[in-house]
């Protein structure tokens, strides 16, 4: 058989470095510290404001706020690369379910059907992936990687839509986190409360699978 | 009997059917595939879980060619 191991769209994205392990414990660190410094200036300038005048305590409130709303902004942009998009095109979804259904192991067509989501083990460590996106649960299951991907056909049922993922995937993990628009690292725990309620035992699987 | 598919509207499509005996039905197969490229789909064989194979030519052997849109970062 005539094959070639390198994803072919990544042709589309010549300017961009491999994503691999060590551009992915970068990017955390990239996170963790950028978290930090929009974090702690404002809950420095809530305390300060609040001993030199405990009466400006509401401008306090306010620091306080946007420190905890920022990250929470971050998180929710993660955690909807998750999120269904899209029409659903109900008719074809039987079909290409049975597709995907397929592709799957027993354990992860299992959960597929209850969330939503295809459990994909890799190199980079565990896939969690979706119709419009995917997470990376890497570290022993302490970081998750949110990357925007999808196929840009809305006729696609939502099924053929993960396994378009899935098998870009599985033709070349690098490539394809290369390929997908990085958008958010951080703790699974940040992520896991925005996901909506189906989803969460996908996420909750790829953390035990990378431990 | 082995299937070129191709992921589509309808969940999905079966484009060809060949056996790796019968030269003529895998020619036929063969001119699907390449009608597919031309379209820009991108055919990829599934190696069982974990792994599938981009392919450029439709293999014989293969039990199952699946012709996919390409991806992008949405």
């Amino acid at each position: 058989m005539e094959g070639a191991q390198a994803l072919p769209e990544l042709a589309s994205v010549p300017w961009r470095r491999p994503t691999d392990g060590r551009w992915l414990r970068r990017r955390a660190r990239v996170w963790q510290a950028w978290t930090a410094l929009y974090t702690v200036p404002f809950v420095a300038a809530g305390v300060l404001i609040f001993m030199l005048e405990p009466l400006a305590v509401p401008v306090s409130l306010l620091a306080f706020a946007h420190a905890w709303v920022i990250p929470r902004l971050y998180a929710d942009r993660g955690a909807a690369v998750l999120r269904p998009k899209g029409p659903r095109n109900a008719g074809a979804e039987p079909v290409a379910q049975g597709l995907l259904g397929d592709l799957l192991d027993h354990g992860p067509r299992e959960l597929q059907a209850r969330t939503g989501l295809a459990l994909e083990p890799g190199a980079l460590g565990t896939w969690v992936v979706g119709e419009a996106g995917a997470l990376l649960v890497t570290d022993r299951g302490r970081r998750v990687h949110c990357f925007c991907v999808r196929v840009p056909d809305p006729a696609l049922p939502p099924s053929d839509r993960i396994a378009h993922l899935l098998l870009a995937l599985r033709v070349d993990e690098v490539g394809f986190a290369t390929v997908a628009n990085h958008a958010f690292a951080g703790a699974p725990w940040r992520v896991r409360r925005r996901l909506p309620e189906r989803a969460r035992p996908a996420l909750a699987a790829a953390r035990s699978d990378t431990r | 009997m082995s299937r070129l598919i191709r992921m589509d509207s309808s969940g999905h499509s079966t484009l060809a059917e060949w056996t790796p005996v019968d030269d003529a039905s895998f020619e036929a197969a063969v001119e699907e595939f390449r009608g597919q490229l031309e379209l820009g789909y991108i055919g990829t064989v599934p190696d069982g879980p974990g792994k599938a194979t981009h392919v450029r030519d439709l293999p014989r052997e293969a039990d199952l060619v699946i012709m996919r849109r390409p991806i992008a970062g949405g």
